[in-house]
């Protein structure tokens, strides 16, 4: 069972949902980036997903974009979001997942990055634009080298394509709550129950949803009827805002535990749906 | 992936339905004018000294460039998957102008995003834009031009696209949008092939057409794909392909996935988009339509770039030798079938596709000529 499976697996035991936290590697820089991987996972994130920055984001709102300018300019570049992988697993048991746009992969060599995700100790990894239909390689790569497939599941896709996607999934299945780009919002969607019980009714992989959920009582919200909630925006812009600041590891930490607090006990014990 | 699939599938039963057919048919003969008339440069081709020069004349297409054919075919099939609204990306403005034309034509709302760098080079276009009553979008992300302005209008049709149809301008990026915009394209190819034969009684011997995305190249190649006929496309060497300013994806790029298609992009050993530069802005994009990388890895066609020097000369000669002033797009093209004409034989024909016109151009070209060393 891969180390996202079994952390699924325990929280559910517990009772409660997954905290999921999205960092872009790199951001604000490589070294406070590396340090804030760690204050995720000590206040409380269950898994992590690290954005390899792309100079053309597709799916990312101004946030997150704008952070991911900020690492490259710094330098980040696939390798080194490998190395931070393999410092972070050298020091945490939290499951990671890259997250990132096809290209980097293709350009780093698709095999080979499977690979070296694989030895650095990377559990998952999400490539955003690439569908189903052209996955093949990708998949038959990280399958070799015990690495996580996640997939994004649409609320526009139609039953058919959610079971094209959701067998291609291991780990979990990235459920998008609405249409559009990253980046927080007031509320979440309406028929977010339904969406959910439309991906549940096509897989036994844990589901968890992401893009719009920014505060601790979206993620309660959220893991009532889900495994999981993924917060990214809400913590990058906090790094941006507060990337200068002595207290940046603290504020950090203060976000994430209360994030935390909203997957506590949420979910019936023993029951996953 | 939703609302591509739908496109994918509305296009998929217009493209067999005789009604589709017919009222594109007739919307590209009263409104946009077609045929475009194929001209022969009797004074081009005496200075050039070598093979006739045939220029297909979509500048003289309503809007003044070949994007209205696209245009056109796109804006019907967005009213009969009943979308009230239509966007687009655009570089040189000319796809923007076509767009935001139809728009008007089929009383349809219309956003059009526009690199802020683009929207300084082309205020001519931007005008046009606004008079015909479209929405102006600036993306100031990432590189400022039309690269980024698709980005930009991919995130938002994400979120829109139950009411919105993207009605993309170029034979690249996502399926559909590569074979349907090649289709609409196509009449350039077939009408210049019946004009040829009728002018010449035979085929030619070379197309030349300018490649951004590509649109108006395969628009050309395509009907003569089962030719013997040489294709040659012409990127933008901008200030030369050794100084990486230019936007020839295909000459000096690589294999990667950029805009939902894999094809030849140019970007970083690892993987990063790179900025482009080309003095004409419908060229200045960093990938380019997956069939033309197709083209060029079986050697069907060929491809070559030109820098922004050569393409302000062959505007000049162009203007002057024949009173024609080609789109800086075009203007690519002219120069490559201006060097290529001078090493051919007098009975040698080359085809040159005049995507454009020029005159949204103007302003730039006189500030540019007022920079250059005399």
């Amino acid at each position: 069972m891969s180390r996202i499976a079994r952390c699924f697996e325990a929280l559910a035991q517990e009772g409660d949902g997954a905290l999921i936290v999205f960092l872009v590697a790199g951001h604000p820089d490589a070294e406070s980036s590396c340090e804030l991987l760690l204050t995720a996972a000590d206040a409380g994130a269950d898994i992590i997903e690290l954005g390899i920055p792309f100079s053309d984001p597709l799916a990312d709102g101004p946030v997150i974009q704008v952070a991911s300018q900020r690492a490259l300019a710094r330098g980040m570049t696939p390798a080194r979001v490998l190395d931070m992988a393999a410092a972070f697993r050298g020091a945490r048991d939290t499951p990671l997942v890259l997250m990132t746009c096809y290209n980097p992969i293709w350009q780093f060599g698709v095999e080979r990055f499977a690979g070296e995700a694989g030895a650095r100790g990377v559990d998952g990894v999400i490539a955003t634009d690439l569908p189903p239909e052209e996955a093949g390689e990708w998949v038959r790569a990280a399958r070799a080298n015990r690495v996580d497939t996640i997939f994004l599941v649409a609320p526009t896709s139609p039953v058919p394509r959610v079971k094209k996607v959701v067998d291609l999934a291991t780990g979990f299945v990235y459920c998008v709550s609405r249409m559009g780009v990253t980046g927080a919002r007031d509320q979440l969607p309406p028929d977010l129950a339904g969406l959910v019980g439309r991906i549940r009714a096509q897989t036994d992989r844990p589901v968890a949803v992401g893009f719009g959920i920014s505060r601790p009582a979206h993620v309660a919200e959220v893991c009532h009827i889900a495994d999981g909630a993924v917060v990214g925006s809400a913590l990058v812009s906090l790094i941006e805002r507060e990337q200068e600041s002595v207290g940046l590891g603290s504020k950090v930490r203060e976000l994430v535990e209360q994030l935390k607090a909203g997957t506590r006990g949420v979910r019936p014990a023993n029951v996953r749906r | 992936m939703a609302p591509l699939l739908e496109v994918a599938a509305a296009y998929e039963s217009a493209r067999q339905d005789p009604d589709f057919q017919g009222e594109l048919t007739s919307y590209l003969r009263d409104y946009v004018g077609r045929p475009t008339p194929l001209y022969f440069c009797r004074r081009l081709t005496e200075c050039c000294g070598g093979a006739k020069i045939y220029l297909k004349r979509e500048d003289l297409a309503h809007t003044g460039s070949h994007k209205l054919n696209n245009a056109v075919g796109q804006a019907l099939l967005a009213r009969r998957m009943g979308r009230a609204k239509l966007m687009a990306e655009t570089g040189a403005g000319q796809h923007g102008v076509a767009t935001a034309t139809v728009a008007a034509l089929f009383g349809m709302g219309c956003d059009i995003y526009m690199g802020e760098e683009d929207v300084r080079r082309q205020a001519l276009n931007v005008y046009r834009m606004r008079l015909l009553g479209a929405n102006v979008i600036t993306v100031t992300s990432g590189s400022r031009t039309l690269k980024d302005a698709i980005n930009e209008a991919f995130r938002v049709w994400m979120a829109t696209a139950e009411t919105t149809y993207y009605l993309f301008g170029t034979a690249a990026g996502p399926h559909p949008y590569p074979t349907m915009v090649r289709e609409f394209q196509s009449v350039v190819g077939r009408e210049a092939r019946e004009q040829m034969l009728a002018h010449e009684g035979r085929l030619p011997d070379y197309l030349v057409a300018c490649v951004g995305g590509g649109s108006n190249a395969i628009g050309l190649f395509h009907p003569f794909l089962e030719e013997d006929v040489h294709m040659v496309g012409v990127e933008a060497a901008g200030r030369g392909l050794e100084t990486g300013e230019h936007a020839a994806s295909l000459t000096a790029g690589s294999e990667g996935v950029l805009h939902g298609a894999r094809t030849k992009i140019l970007q970083t050993p690892e993987g990063q988009i790179r900025t482009t530069h080309s003095i004409a802005a419908g060229l200045d994009y960093p990938g380019v339509g997956p069939e033309h990388a197709y083209l060029q890895a079986t050697g069907r066609a060929s491809y070559v770039a030109v820098t922004d020097a050569g393409a302000l000369e062959a505007f000049e000669a162009l203007t002057r030798l024949e009173g024609i002033m080609p789109a800086l797009e075009s203007a690519h093209a002219v120069a490559q079938a201006m060097e290529m004409a001078a090493g051919l034989p007098p009975e040698a024909i080359v085809l040159v596709n005049l995507s454009g016109r020029g005159d949204k151009d103007i302003a730039e070209i006189e500030r540019v000529l007022a920079e250059r060393p005399r």
